[in-house]
């Protein structure tokens, strides 16, 4: 199975500004001062060995997670959790990839309605497409009216009804296991305004969950355990980190959201292989974001206690996983 | 979980010193919050301050944190202080990485915390 992370920042698309990449390019070549780089290979060689938030950048699309199965069947059938701007990439790289002439199918679990998760889908140029097919799975019963409510006017200048694609909505059931496009997939109820549903996908022996937009009360072992469940045993799990622990029970309580620690945590218990952090808080910078990478692994490693080592990874736009 | 309270005086006023032993997690926090609810209960902006001594707790959960950070609260809305003191290394590492150093004032030890919030 592949993971594909094509958007993976918090409620709002953000771009690294002028003066951002201006203390990148300051950082490379103050680490490069009195060097000689024989050729181009050479400066790459430098620049990969760089620090990530230096040589690279976590990028700004809302989020977009797309996975690949091993075992799908001979049918072109694309699986995505949830419509951020970073489908918009995705579906850039779809046309560049099959063009307009081979008709594909794209299945789409949406997390929630919330207009971070949805705001792709009139950029998607595969949805102008006569002949692709187009299937929203969600557990919002007003998944559909969400979907045409932002393109419809004054939101946006081309109505739903115009689009090319054949669109079909698919009201799933929590907790109930189905079979979609080769992956069993089961959703979870999470805590978020207008509630949020994240999504386990299975197959051929490896797992991966998706949940985010996700607050988790610490009062609450039930439902703390309901989520130790949902993730059991998980490769991958991407969770939800955009705020600190303390801002997340304080000020920032019933926001919605939740942290690096109870992340680590809930995943230590469920015996999951490995965590991607997930929907970053959009007012963090790239450096900000490495330290709270680093500073999550070092949580994992401090609080181990014996178990399986968790790996984390800080997902960014363009990340590719191999399960 | 095992927890001892004891007065340290300063400036000839009795403070109560909380200090739990082990570890504060799912099994032992709720025990924790229970036996500070009567100090919390004590506290107010005319009386001594209360500090938990946190020499002898090698492990603190996210369940643990709350209950800190639930103190902390009912401190502040009586007008009553309260502070942590003597964290040990990896404890404080804890305390940093989910910024709870800004939700509780952390000090060197139980000294410094009376000094500190007395003043």
């Amino acid at each position: 199975m592949k993971i594909k992370f094509w958007g993976t920042r918090g409620s709002l698309p953000v771009a690294a500004t002028a003066g951002e990449v201006r203390n990148k390019i300051i950082a490379a070549l103050t680490a490069a001062q009195g060097r000689q780089f024989a050729d181009a290979a050479a400066i790459e060689a430098f620049t990969d060995q760089m620090p990530f938030a230096v040589q690279g950048s976590y990028g700004g699309n809302t989020a977009c997670v797309e996975l690949t199965g091993n075992a799908q069947s001979g049918e072109l059938e694309h699986v995505i959790c949830d419509l951020g701007s970073g489908l918009r990439p995705l579906g850039q790289g779809k046309m560049a990839e099959f063009g307009p002439g081979k008709p594909q199918t794209y299945h789409f679990f949406v997390s929630h309605l919330h207009w971070d998760h949805l705001m792709g889908l009139p950029f998607f140029v595969p949805i102008y497409i006569p002949g692709n097919r187009i299937v929203m799975h969600g557990c919002h019963p007003n998944l559909e009216a969400a979907i045409r409510l932002q393109m419809s006017a004054p939101c946006f200048p081309v109505e739903f009804d115009q689009i090319g694609a054949k669109v079909e909505f698919d009201l799933l059931e929590p907790g109930r296991e189905y079979t979609i496009a080769g992956f069993k997939v089961r959703a979870k109820l999470q805590l978020h305004a207008g509630d949020s549903y994240g999504y386990r996908f299975e197959q051929a022996g490896k797992s991966v969950v998706y949940s985010t937009d996700s607050e988790h009360k610490l009062d609450n072992r039930v439902e703390q355990n309901a989520f130790i469940d949902f993730f059991r045993g998980a490769d991958l799990v991407i969770f939800d980190t955009m705020y600190s622990l303390a801002d997340a029970i304080t000020v920032k309580a019933d926001w919605g959201h939740s942290s690096n620690i109870i992340a680590v945590e809930l995943c230590q218990e469920a015996g999951v292989r490995s965590l991607a952090m997930f929907h970053h808080e959009p007012i963090h910078d790239d450096a900000k974001l490495a330290s709270l990478y680093d500073e999550t692994r070092r949580f994992e490693e401090i609080t181990r206690d014996g178990r399986a080592p968790l790996r984390i990874i800080s997902s960014y736009d363009g990340l590719t996983l191999d399960l | 979980m095992q927890i001892t309270v004891s007065q340290y005086v300063h400036a000839a006023t009795d403070i109560n010193v909380v200090a739990p032993l082990g570890r504060i997690d799912q099994s032992s926090a709720e025990d924790f919050l229970s036996a500070l609810n009567p100090m919390l209960a004590q506290l107010g902006p005319d009386a001594p301050p209360l500090v938990l001594d946190f020499s002898a707790v090698d492990y603190i959960a996210s369940v643990g944190l709350r209950a800190l950070m639930v103190a902390a609260r009912q401190a502040k809305a009586s007008g009553g202080g309260i502070g942590i003191a003597a964290l040990q290394p990896m404890v404080r590492e804890v305390f940093s990485i989910a910024r709870f150093d800004l939700v509780i004032p952390c000090f060197d030890s139980v000294e410094s915390a009376a000094r500190e919030l007395c003043a």
